[in-house]
């Protein structure tokens, strides 16, 4: 239990450090802007209860807000996703249930099922965070295409980068 | 009130979701001001310490580039004061003359963290309050004008970039002084848009744009950038030009704050005839 939260927290850090030196780094045009940070909500383990999964990305969100001077929109999608993965998570169980101690990904539920899981979230996120910020509806179709080109970049990047951490696991 | 408590409990979830959700608006509303509080912004102490470990990192390999700049800058100040001394040793430079007062006040400093690719960007200066920035201070670099200042701490200051959804800098032709506002649509991070251009003014591509004194933050004549094309959009009776940025935004590193010295007065006169003039 406490391996673990030591476990979470090193991920925390390590994706907060990555999103801000690395990724705000990455400049794909004004279209495609990666949040690949948002994978620390994404690999809570299945048993976090509901309501320390909301808190989590709360804080998330507020520690990227501090950095990208957001002033409390990225929590609020973070808030959004914290909430909305717990239904997600119940729409795509499978029929005997989630193994207690797994994370959800790859390795432990299979690509299909990931993909499916991360794309869902990743875009609600997007969609949220994008309209957030721009506050107003005069420009529709170009933030629209901003969340759809965004969520396939932080869909692959993630893919990706969840790859890293569960090689660390499997090594332990 | 039992079966209210009852319901609040069942739906606890959810109540925390739509409790945190109001924090985060009202933070978000809060912070739209200009006197938005400054924790949770780049200047805060954390994540400025990061941005400036982050910064000295880089500027290491920008300082070929960035000595060039500055020697090329160095040889057009020297030509300019005609005077025999080249090293100034202040951090901020004063001038006392007995036929002009001075209006404007220069203090340099440096930009630890900037971004282009948001919808509203902002930078992240390594001077503060301590060094005498203020908030709607402008900032430039030897290039162009770079952004307004919205929030200082300590040591630190946040500042808008000119590529921001909120930012209007008023800008003129130089040629003959027609002005409008500058804002940015989201797209480019070299370009930006000149507003309510007259169509009677007589524009060609590659004339030069400058700040205007009306801002009251920026002083006049400092380059803004270039024409690059200009058009009538239907329905509207104005240009709307499109102007390429002289300075460019990706590589901000040395910047200069320049301080108004009678922004208060100004602003309080101008809001007291308003004022007088609603009544």
């Amino acid at each position: 239990m406490i391996n673990n939260i030591i476990k979470i927290s090193i991920r925390f850090i390590l994706l907060v450090l990555l999103q801000v030196l690395i990724v705000q780094n990455i400049r794909l045009g004004s279209y495609i802007i990666l949040f690949p940070y948002i994978l620390f909500i994404l690999l809570l383990p299945f048993e976090t209860p509901k309501l320390i999964v909301l808190a989590c990305a709360f804080f998330t969100g507020l520690t990227i807000d501090m950095f990208y001077d957001t002033a409390g929109m990225h929590a609020a999608a973070c808030t959004l996703i914290g909430f909305s993965r717990y239904y997600i998570l119940k729409l795509l169980s499978p029929r005997e249930g989630y193994d207690p101690g797994l994370i959800p990904n790859v390795d432990s539920m299979g690509s299909v099922w990931f993909i499916t899981y991360s794309a869902i979230i990743i875009f609600i996120h997007h969609l949220f965070f994008f309209y957030l910020e721009i506050f107003r509806f005069d420009e529709f179709f170009h933030t629209l295409l901003r969340v759809i080109l965004s969520t396939i970049g932080t869909f692959c990047f993630v893919y990706v980068v969840q790859f890293l951490f569960y090689k660390t696991d499997k090594n332990k | 009130m039992k079966n209210l408590l009852n319901f609040l409990y069942r739906n606890n979830f959810f109540f925390v979701f739509l409790f945190l959700e109001f924090i985060c608006i009202w933070i978000l509303i809060k912070n739209n001001g200009y006197q938005g509080s400054s924790l949770l912004n780049s200047s805060n102490k954390i994540s400025a310490k990061v941005y400036e470990v982050e910064a000295g990192a880089k500027e290491y390999l920008l300082l070929k580039e960035e000595n060039e700049r500055l020697a090329k800058m160095n040889t057009f100040l020297l030509n300019r004061i005609k005077l025999g001394y080249a090293a100034i040793p202040l951090k901020t430079y004063k001038k006392n003359d007995t036929l002009y007062k001075q209006e404007y006040e220069f203090m340099s400093g440096k930009a630890i963290n900037s971004s282009v690719n948001k919808r509203n960007n902002y930078l992240t200066l390594n001077i503060g309050a301590a060094q005498g920035i203020t908030h709607d201070m402008a900032v430039i670099t030897s290039d162009g004008i770079i952004g307004i200042v919205k929030d200082v701490s300590e040591n630190f200051s946040s500042a808008m970039s000119i590529l921001h959804k909120d930012v209007r800098v008023n800008c003129q032709l130089k040629k003959d002084g027609t002005y409008g506002p500058l804002i940015w649509d989201g797209t480019d991070y070299r370009f930006s848009n000149l507003t309510d251009i007259p169509t009677h003014a007589k524009i060609k591509k590659g004339d030069t744009v400058i700040t205007s004194s009306l801002s009251g933050i920026f002083p006049e004549g400092i380059l803004v950038g270039f024409v690059d094309s200009y058009e009538q959009r239907p329905n509207e009776s104005y240009y709307t030009v499109k102007v390429k940025l002289s300075a460019d935004l990706k590589k901000v590193n040395h910047v200069s704050v320049i301080k108004y010295h009678y922004k208060t007065e100004r602003d309080s006169l101008e809001l007291k005839s308003q004022v007088q003039s609603d009544k």
